[in-house]
């Protein structure tokens, strides 16, 4: 019984000492949060120690007693909820976010509106009746002209056509094109077809394959666009000849086949296309790899209302410009694919002999005269150490 | 053929090193973006 009555009497003494102890902290360390409650109340909570948490429960009701509106735990005093969140929607308060980009504090942005729709009704429309009738068109074109052969058949003879380093950069540009227009129109579509035919989960799983490879297959596309242009430029650049080629449809119209060098004016319309196009697909696909990191619309922008007074918006907030970078994106590449379509078409079953020379480099003498009459003679003068005209190599012109 | 086969192999290993590099320089739009504070693994 003594022992019973030593140990209680223990206890409430260790009670009594401990206990004021810990109120008096809590109680000054609550003066500098402003009254809320401390880290030590909360740990004490937690621990399971009884909290004298009156100051709270009795703290209802009593706005004098509340912090001023300047404190940092003050109220928003006459500030309505409405006037809170007019300020978030048009990015007037000053919000702090844990991310470090600036464009986290903005979160009210109703030019995605905007975004969404060109996006899911004018930029997929564009697509499928872009490409969609392009690939009609180049159908109709071979039912109605049917496969363009070599006038009197093969030489059997052969000439180079293209080297291998050639062959090479233009099939890493090819191959990386191909796999980024596949993957680009699986993200484009996914919500409109791809859901509706194959489900949510096959959707999530083609989307981030699509990403994946759409994002890292375009570096190659970028280097070889880098490496094609500077092998075949000079042998782009645009001549009276090519005009020509032109007024005559490169041998559609009329008979014969006009004159061109290595490259007709098809091809160079191509290449330029390529390139021009690829380095504005390429800038908006780094702004939009590198997110609000690389804005380049505003600077656009600006520069086209200098010169032709368009009245383009020049300051943009961080999303509205990786939305015009996503929009132009689309646009360029799905004007590229359809181009490239046809290039496509021309280089295989729409030409007897075209597609040799990026496969085997070798082309038919007698194809190659036919559509590149000019090159060949330069080539076969280069062969015999002679200039075109057949006058020997360092002679020509004198 | 040979060349474009090869050219093919050499674009998809390409990829595969661009993203090696990238990932370990940290230039995910997460590691970008994040505070010290996020905890991203």
């Amino acid at each position: 019984m003594n022992l019973k009555v030593i140990g209680a009497a223990l206890i409430a003494l260790l009670t009594f000492a401990v206990t004021p102890s810990y109120a008096n902290e809590a109680t000054e360390a609550r003066a500098s949060t402003g009254g809320a409650q401390t880290l030590e109340d909360i740990l004490a909570r937690q621990k399971g120690v009884e909290v004298d948490d009156s100051f709270r429960r009795e703290n209802l009701g009593r706005p004098e007693g509340a912090q001023p509106t300047s404190g940092a735990l003050g109220t928003l005093g006459g500030v309505s909820d409405a006037e809170v969140y007019r300020g978030i929607r048009y990015s007037e308060v000053d919000i702090k976010v844990s991310n470090n980009s600036h464009a986290a504090s903005i979160l009210v942005q109703d030019g995605g509106m905007n975004w969404l729709l060109t996006r899911e009704q004018d930029i997929r429309s564009y697509a499928g009746f872009g490409i969609g009738g392009i690939i009609v068109a180049l159908v109709a074109f071979y039912f109605f002209r049917g496969r363009m052969t070599i006038e009197g058949g093969p030489s059997g003879e052969t000439i180079e056509r293209f080297k291998a380093f050639e062959r090479f950069g233009h099939w890493c540009l090819a191959g990386s094109f191909i796999m980024l227009a596949i993957t680009g129109l699986l993200l484009l579509f996914g919500r409109a077809v791809v859901i509706p035919v194959f489900g949510h989960q096959a959707n999530a799983a083609i989307a981030n394959f699509s990403i994946w490879v759409h994002n890292n297959i375009a570096w190659v596309f970028m280097l070889s666009l880098v490496a094609i242009f500077f092998m075949w430029v000079r042998h782009n650049i645009p001549n009276k000849m090519d005009w020509q080629w032109l007024k005559e449809g490169g041998g559609i119209i009329g008979n014969g086949h006009p004159h061109a060098k290595k490259f007709n004016a098809g091809q160079k319309i191509i290449f330029w296309m390529t390139i021009v196009l690829g380095a504005s697909v390429s800038l908006s696909g780094l702004s939009l790899l590198f997110p609000f990191e690389m804005p380049m619309f505003a600077k656009t922008f600006a520069l086209i209302n200098s010169v032709v007074g368009a009245g383009l918006p020049e300051v943009l907030l961080p999303h509205e410009e990786m939305q015009y970078a996503h929009l132009w994106h689309a646009i360029v590449a799905i004007t590229m694919i359809i181009a490239i379509v046809a290039h496509i078409y021309i280089g295989s079953v729409g030409m007897e002999g075209a597609f040799d020379a990026m496969g085997s480099g070798q082309v038919d003498l007698e194809w190659a005269r036919q559509h590149h009459d000019l090159w060949v003679e330069e080539e076969q003068a280069k062969a015999r150490g002679s200039s075109p005209t057949g006058q020997p190599i360092g002679q020509a012109g004198k | 053929m040979k060349t474009m086969i090869m050219a093919f192999a050499a674009t998809i290993l390409l990829s595969f090193g661009a993203y090696v590099v990238l990932s370990n320089m940290g230039f995910s739009s997460a590691d970008v973006q994040s505070a010290p504070s996020v905890r991203l693994d």
